[in-house]
This record gives C-alpha cells, sequence and structure tokens, in this order.
C-alpha cells in the first residue's frame, strides 16, 4: 500500500515535471511584421513581404543565402562548374517531396526555370535568369545549366526568393497556396490578420525547432508596441525605430540591431518632367538633409548612402557628398533648369514608419527651395498598383531591400524609368564579369553614375531593428536577403 | 451680457469656446514657429520659454501645432454644421409645412442615413474620394443633414397647429411662405443649440477621422492627426499625446456647456418677451 502511494505521487511529480517543462518550452512563434504579402508567390512578386513569409520557410532554392550574406547549397548538395563558367552542374538532394506529397528531383528544376523564363512569366527578376540558355535534366538527381555568358553572381542569383523551387503540379496555386520543398508547410492565410505555417514533417534537412509559425500582419506602430508588451506576439524581425525605446532596457526583450540590403531612396519618376531635367534632380539632391531624415526617421540607426549600394558590401564606395546639402546651390540649378520659383510635386508614401516619416523631413526641405510636394499616404497594396506597377508618381519614399540590386537601373521599363545606355553597357559588364577586382571596379563605376546622375534622391540603407522575446535565439540580426528565416529559431530556459 | 451671465454655465461654456475659436483664428495669422518647420535637432523639448508646450517628434512647436490644428477642427466641424444645417433644416421645415409624400419622403430618407454608422460611413467616403480636409467635411457634413431635418420638423410641428400659422394662412400665405416666415424664426434657437452640439460632435468625428489617416493630410495639421502622430510614442513622449487629446476634450466639453447654457438662455429670453408670433 504505501509502496503504491508512492508510486502514485512519483508519477504525479513527473507528469508535473513534465507539464512544467512543456510549458517552459514552447515550440509555437507569433511573429509580427509590418506589411502583408499581397500574393504568397515568391516567384510571382517583388514584394518583400512575400519572401518575409516563405523565403527558405515554404520554399527552397537551388542554393540559399546564409545569415552573412554567403551561399550554401540547399536543394543542390553540390555543383560543379566548367572553366568557361558557362556550364553549371548540379547534384541533388535525395528524398525530398513538397509538403503536398509529391517527390522533388531534376524535372521540378527544370520546369521552375522554364516557367521563370518563359515569355509570360510574372517573375519579377527575370533578367537575373535571362543568361540560362538551357536546362538539363541529365538524371532524376542531376541537371545542367548551361549559360550564354559568364554571370558572376549566378549562385547567389539561384538563391533568391526569385529562384525557389516549385512543382508542377502545384505551381499555378503558390499565389494562394504556397506548396514547397522546406520545412514549413502553409496551413492557412487569414487575410488582413495573419499566416500560419506549420512544421513539415517528413523535412529532409536538418531537423527544426518550432512546430508553429504565424505571421500577424500589424502595420500600426502603438498596435504593433501594445501586442509585443502583452505577449501576444513573440517579436517582430523590423521594428519602428521610433518607439525602440520602450523595448531598451526592459529585460524581456532583446534589440537585434543590424543592417539590411535596403537602399532607402526617394524616388524620382525619371520619364516625368520636370523630372527629366537633370538640374531638377541635381537640385533635389542638394536640398536632402540625410542628418536630420536619418535622425528624424530612423533615430540615427540609418547610414548614409549616395548611390544605391549597400554600405558594408566590399564593392562600396562612399557618394554621400556628390552633391551636399546646400539649398543656395539647390536653388541656383532649379533657376536655371526654369523653375526660380520652384513647382508643385506629389509624394506618395507607402505605410512604413520610415517613409511616412522621412517624406514629412524631406516637403519641409524642399519647400525651403520652392518645391511644395504634396504628401499622399497611401496603403501598400495601393502602392504596388499605382506607384510599383502603373508608374503613376512624381515622387515616393520606399527601401529596395534586394541584394545588389543596382542592374535594376539598366532595365528602361522600372519604375522610376532610368534610361541610360552608358550604365546599361556597365552594369552588361558586370553581370558577365567574374573576376573580383575587375567586378569592384565596375559595380564603382555603376554606384558613381548613378550618383552623379541623382536618378534618385539617395536617402540611407535602411537597418534592422527587430525586437524580439529575450527567450527566443536564432533570429538573424542583419538581412542579407529578403526574408525572415525561421529555421534557427527556439525558445531557451 | 447680463443675460448671459446670470447663466454661468454658458457663461464659461462660451468663453472656453471663444478661447480655443481664437487661438485658431490667430494661427491664421502669427503662429510662434511655422507649423511645417521641421528641425530634427530640437525634437522631444519639454515645455519651455521658447516653446510653450514643448516640441514633437520632428523637432515642431507643439503650441504652433496646437493653433492650427485647433483652427482646423473647428473649420471642419463648422462647415459640417453649416451643410447639415443648410440642407437639414429646409428639409424639415418642408416636411412640416407641405406634410403627406413631402414629409413621407424626408423622414424615409433621414431614416435612411441614419441606419448607417456615422463614423464608417465616414471613413467609406473617405476611401471613395480620398482622404483630405474637404473630404472630411463633406463626410461628416452629410450625416448632420438627418439631425438638422428631425429637429427641424419636431419644433415646426408642435407650431404649425398655432392659431398665429392658421392665421397666416387665412392671409393667404403659401407652405413656403409659412415655413420661412412663421416656422423658422421658432426653431430658430432649436436649431442653434442643435448646432452647437453637432459643432463639439462634428470636432469629434474629424479628430477620429484624422486618426485613422482620413482626415486632415501633413503638412498641415489638426487635433486628431497630432493624436496619431504621437500614438505611437506614447510610452516614451505621454505628453505629445496629452496636449491634442486635452484640447480636444476642453473644446468639447466647452461647447456642451455653451449648447445647454444657450437653449435656458434663449427660452427664457422668449418667454420674458412672449411676443405675437414667437413662442418656446
Amino acid at each position: 500500500m504505501g509502496n503504491a502511494l508512492k508510486a502514485i505521487g512519483l508519477a504525479l511529480a513527473l507528469s508535473t515535471t513534465l507539464v512544467a517543462a512543456a510549458m517552459a518550452q514552447p515550440t509555437e512563434v507569433r511573429i509580427g511584421v509590418a506589411l502583408e504579402p499581397p500574393i504568397l508567390d515568391p516567384t510571382a512578386g517583388a514584394a518583400e513581404a512575400i519572401d518575409i513569409v516563405v523565403y527558405q520557410n515554404i520554399f527552397e532554392g537551388l542554393t540559399r543565402i546564409d545569415e552573412n550574406g554567403a551561399v550554401q547549397p540547399d536543394l543542390a548538395k553540390s555543383w560543379t562548374i566548367s572553366d568557361d563558367n558557362l556550364t553549371y552542374t548540379f547534384q541533388l538532394q535525395d528524398g525530398v517531396t513538397f509538403h503536398d506529397g509529391t517527390s522533388f528531383d531534376a524535372e521540378d528544376v527544370k520546369f521552375t526555370f522554364d516557367r521563370i523564363l518563359s515569355p509570360n512569366s510574372t517573375n519579377a527578376h527575370k533578367e537575373f535568369y535571362e543568361p540560362i540558355s538551357s536546362v538539363t535534366v541529365i538524371d532524376p538527381l542531376t541537371v545542367e545549366f548551361k549559360l550564354s555568358k559568364p554571370v558572376g553572381m549566378f549562385l547567389f542569383d539561384l538563391g533568391r526568393g526569385d529562384a525557389v523551387i516549385v512543382a508542377p503540379e502545384s505551381a499555378d496555386n503558390n499565389a494562394t497556396d504556397p506548396i514547397g520543398t522546406g520545412p514549413f508547410s502553409f496551413v492557412q492565410w487569414d487575410k488582413g490578420s495573419r499566416v500560419v505555417l506549420e512544421a513539415y514533417g517528413p523535412y529532409w534537412g536538418e531537423p527544426i525547432h518550432l512546430t508553429k509559425a504565424t505571421y500577424v500582419f500589424i502595420s500600426d506602430t502603438a498596435t504593433m508596441t501594445n501586442a509585443l508588451l502583452a505577449g501576444d506576439i513573440d517579436g517582430t524581425n523590423n521594428f519602428a525605430a521610433e518607439a525602440l525605446g520602450v523595448f531598451e532596457g526592459n529585460p524581456a526583450f532583446n534589440i537585434l540591431v543590424g543592417t539590411t540590403e535596403g537602399e532607402t531612396l526617394l524616388s524620382t519618376n525619371n520619364k516625368k518632367a520636370p523630372f527629366t531635367d537633370l538640374r531638377v534632380r541635381q537640385a533635389m539632391a542638394h536640398a536632402i538633409d540625410r542628418k536630420a531624415i536619418i535622425d528624424g526617421a530612423t533615430y540615427g540607426y540609418g547610414v548614409p548612402i549616395g548611390s544605391h549600394f549597400a554600405p558594408h558590401n566590399p564593392y562600396y564606395v562612399d557618394l554621400t557628398n556628390t552633391y551636399p546639402f546646400d539649398l543656395d546651390a539647390a536653388r541656383k540649378l532649379l533657376a536655371e533648369a526654369g523653375f526660380p520659383d520652384g513647382f508643385s510635386a506629389t509624394l506618395k508614401l507607402p505605410p512604413l514608419a520610415y517613409a511616412r516619416l522621412s517624406g514629412q523631413i524631406i516637403a519641409s526641405d524642399f519647400a525651403k527651395i520652392g518645391i511644395k510636394l504634396e504628401l499622399i499616404n497611401v496603403e501598400w497594396a495601393q502602392w504596388l498598383d499605382d506607384v510599383y506597377t502603373k508608374k503613376d508618381f512624381d515622387l515616393t519614399i520606399i527601401s529596395h531591400v534586394e541584394p545588389f540590386d543596382i542592374g535594376n537601373y539598366a532595365n528602361p521599363d522600372y519604375y522610376f524609368g532610368y534610361d541610360n545606355p552608358v550604365f546599361q553597357a556597365v552594369i552588361e559588364k558586370l553581370n558577365g564579369t567574374t573576376d573580383d577586382a575587375q567586378r569592384k571596379e565596375l559595380a564603382i563605376e555603376a554606384q558613381t553614375i548613378l550618383a552623379k546622375d541623382a536618378v534618385n534622391g539617395y536617402l540611407f540603407e535602411l537597418p534592422q531593428t527587430g525586437v524580439w522575446n529575450s527567450k527566443l535565439t536564432g533570429m538573424w540580426k542583419n538581412s542579407p536577403i529578403e526574408g525572415l528565416v525561421l529555421r534557427d529559431i527556439r525558445w531557451t530556459e | 451680457m447680463k443675460r448671459i451671465l446670470a447663466h454661468p454655465s454658458l457663461a464659461i461654456g462660451l468663453a472656453a469656446t471663444l478661447f480655443f475659436a481664437l487661438l485658431g483664428l490667430v494661427s491664421l495669422f502669427w503662429t510662434p514657429y511655422p507649423i511645417a518647420q521641421i528641425e530634427i535637432g530640437r525634437r522631444f523639448l519639454g515645455p519651455s520659454a521658447e516653446h510653450w508646450l514643448g516640441t514633437d517628434n520632428l523637432g515642431r512647436d507643439m503650441f504652433s501645432l496646437m493653433m492650427s490644428g485647433t483652427l482646423t477642427s473647428f473649420v471642419v466641424a463648422a462647415l459640417a454644421v453649416a451643410i447639415g444645417a443648410g440642407i437639414g433644416v429646409p428639409l424639415g421645415l418642408a416636411a412640416a409645412a407641405w406634410g403627406g409624400p413631402v414629409e413621407w419622403l424626408v423622414l424615409r430618407f433621414t431614416d435612411f442615413i441614419f441606419a448607417f454608422p456615422a463614423l464608417i460611413v465616414a471613413i467609406l467616403i473617405s476611401t471613395l474620394i480620398g482622404p483630405g480636409s474637404i473630404n472630411a467635411v463633406v463626410a461628416i457634413g452629410v450625416f448632420n443633414i438627418p439631425v438638422f431635418a428631425r429637429v427641424a420638423r419636431g419644433g415646426a410641428l408642435s407650431i404649425a397647429t398655432l392659431d398665429f400659422v392658421a392665421a397666416g394662412r387665412l392671409a393667404g400665405f403659401g407652405n413656403a411662405q409659412i415655413a420661412y416666415r412663421h416656422l423658422l424664426p421658432n426653431i430658430m434657437s432649436l436649431i442653434i443649440v442643435q448646432g452647437t452640439i453637432q459643432l463639439s460632435l462634428g470636432i469629434l468625428s474629424e479628430a477620429g477621422l484624422s486618426y485613422v489617416g482620413l482626415g486632415t493630410q501633413p503638412p498641415s495639421t489638426s487635433l486628431g492627426l497630432m493624436l496619431k502622430d504621437a500614438q505611437s510614442l506614447f510610452l516614451l513622449h505621454p505628453f505629445l499625446t496629452f496636449v491634442p487629446g486635452l484640447c480636444i476634450v476642453l473644446i468639447v466639453i466647452a461647447l456642451n456647456i455653451a449648447g445647454d447654457g444657450l437653449r435656458d438662455a434663449i427660452d427664457a429670453r422668449l418667454r420674458a418677451q412672449g411676443s405675437s408670433n414667437v413662442v418656446a
């Protein structure tokens, strides 16, 4: 009898410890993000919000970009490159399945790239993959890429969200029901509210720690602050710098300050008068007070840029003094361009704290040289449609978060409409160069042309200021590629 | 003047309303600092001799913003009341004077508008025609129409059966003349009191619309927009929220007190005078 009681007592004690352990070690995470993705297919849209949810979580590419910006094998476990840099042969991972149960093999790789390159492709960055002349299936686990010219960053480009591998069975529905090979499978998307992901049991790679991840869409800073304080969400990858002070010194939270690939621009419609006039753009560049903007919009966390390039990139050259803050020079240039009294223009601002604040500061500075800006706040979907797609804008403020995206300026149809054959030739050459020293030289030349042409107003490199529950680890401090990779995130004691 | 002082609530309410209205009007000619002047170097200063109410997150002078914001709020609310009274009162009078199908139409129209939650539809209107002060005026004004129409009809009906109105009819006045000569002067007090109440509701609505980003747009400002700008900083700099928040509260209280007092004062005056074709 005594023994039986003891046993029961022991069992009770044991079960309470187990329950306590389970309580202390949750495996679910709720993450607040500011913008809701318009769709969930990263191969069919340019919005970073898509990659934040799906990149390396639902979808994987042949390669992946790690926390330091380096290329790592992913669905391709190894590769060989021919001496002329024109043939890449990839060995694929074995035993990989898509979330709908279909298997992954070389045919899926071929399908993915044929889809990107097809004439009716909706890929946002087709240009990265255009040098691919053929994709050949050698056997189910070997695939060969032939390029028409060497591409310096080919392995990196394969690791972008734009080149994740999709299956012919499911690709058409990926916008609303994404099916990939990643560690998380898609569960549901409550539009306007959240996306729920769940760990995919048969995942081929290293086991992950979380069982469930929920992305909650909160665009308002005060709401996000309250959600964090109340424990409704466990963290956010990029919190508005203005309210970071709330969490400083609070032991329940961990603030991660890092860099992103986000060049924040006063994007200028180069195809619309008066911005077609170089002197007008130069005048605007002279009227931008970067220090005030960085202090006012990023609370000092941003790093000034003078061209479209990330300051932590080894190819970076400091061009912030090309057109220093000088209102007299700006007025003179405006007068030369035929606008001694300035002009009126609109500035469309997406719902991001940095954009709304920078917009007010720029409007105040531009007013001093006679440029009267009408600030128009637009919602995210409206921004993507009006500004990015229909190019219906004078000026806007947005961060271009893709890594090494200076090549966008070589596309005259890109939304800010910059068309300069000299620049296009430099980028063409840069893309085809694999020698590092030469690449650097060309990258510097490209940066300098953009700075001198004042294509856009170059403001600052967007910082990443994450706020996380201090018991969470494994979040990326820096953001070398668009995404919020859940792979290493876990709860600790 | 004596009559006003005889009603302390009216005196206090009017004085406070006038104070804020004057503050707003002065901002047309003068503010301590230009409201659009952004000076990051001097942000988050507390109240001081140079900046009476401190500075906000972009280094703008809070007192200047408050003056200008008060003006915007008053102008938007006053124009909305003008729209509401300008359309609503004639509708209400017509309903009372003509009766029959006209009355039915007017009443159904007011029911129809009342069926919608006001702020939600204001948000809809602002979304459809774009955010901005003018659109806020329209959105708020539309919802003032049925309020004034009902008040005007109700007041007019109680008078329409009186003898002097019947006398007017015998003298050959048409419905329009009856409404204009006999009904309107008698319901003026009701309209004025309703106007003050709608003014305070209009100020609240404007603040609400600006707060959700559909009212006044920067670089102009309103009390609601100031609240919105301050809300993400509330935990760090609560003072930035208190200034516009308290302003709204004070203005609304002032208008309500003034409205109450006004009703008492006007009623008393009417009773005392007992004029032939003016009744209470």
